[in-house]
């Protein structure tokens, strides 16, 4: 769905604001960059048909999220670090053979016409649809997730609490 | 030219890499979280669009729950940030080293 232009305008903005978040010194630049992500990822499930998630993904990572990840980042003023990215160690050879294998796949994938398959169609859904599959097949798990956030709400009160003890 | 299934793929397979490439290079505790959250982000692209390329709603109810478990997952990881921090007065992960023995 949409425009071969749309989409390559939409990707260059993602991965350029990804890119921008993984490289900025600035942890408060990296979590804007990473809120312009979340953004267009909202627009690409606009266009996959996908409203109800878009909003929500624009109301919970955009909004909520990404606000407690600056609040944590301000309140400890944690914005700066003498070294943002490693220099040495295990980890920056991992890193590099990840990113040859990405090239990699990405050149190949252009090169074998990976890209040329049938269009993308699908059927418009309604949040309506949404809701009757998540009330009447998935009704468990979704029973399962309010005990998830009754845990984290539980988890977040025992460590404050531990926190203004010690303070 | 049109937009088919396999370039939201890549695009996926993009993201979710410089999420991985965030995890393993940098020294930040919560810049590690906001890949995290990103790599989060570049699978549930992938599963809106196979949902929409195969006309099946089970990948959105999907996403919805992965939405939810993540943002779970950062209230308390936060929590446990600042709280590391109250007792180290760093969140510098290569600081982090208590257990090792």
């Amino acid at each position: 769905m949409g425009s071969p232009i749309l989409f390559i305008i939409l990707a260059v903005v993602a991965i350029g604001s990804a890119l921008g978040m993984l490289l900025s010194k600035n942890a408060v630049y990296s979590a804007l960059f990473l809120i312009l992500n979340f953004g267009t990822v909202a627009v690409f499930y606009m266009l996959l048909n996908a409203a109800f998630l878009a909003f929500v993904q624009v109301a919970v990572y955009a909004g909520a999220i990404m606000v407690l990840f600056l609040f944590v980042i301000m309140l400890l003023g944690a914005e700066e670090s003498e070294q943002a990215i490693r220099q040495t160690g295990w980890q920056l050879y991992l890193s590099v053979g990840l990113a040859v294998i990405l090239v990699t796949a990405v050149v190949g994938s252009f090169l074998t016409g990976y890209g040329r398959g049938e269009p993308l169609v699908g059927a418009a859904v309604t949040p309506q649809q949404l809701a009757i599959s998540m009330f009447e097949n998935y009704i468990f798990p979704f029973e399962v997730t309010s005990i998830l956030l009754l845990v984290a709400v539980i988890g977040l009160f025992v460590m404050s609490k531990k926190i203004v003890k010690k303070g | 030219m049109v937009v088919t299934v396999e370039w939201y793929v890549l695009l996926g397979a993009v993201l979710f890499t410089i999420g991985a490439l965030g995890v393993l290079l940098r020294r930040n505790a919560i810049v590690i979280f906001m890949s995290v959250e990103l790599m989060l982000n570049a699978v549930n692209l992938v599963f809106v669009a196979f949902a929409y390329h195969l006309g099946d709603i089970n990948g959105q109810v999907l996403v919805f729950f992965v939405m939810t478990v993540s943002a779970a997952e950062v209230a308390v990881g936060l929590a446990i940030i600042v709280a590391i921090f109250q007792s180290k007065k760093s969140i510098d992960i290569s600081e982090l080293n208590t257990l090792k023995g």
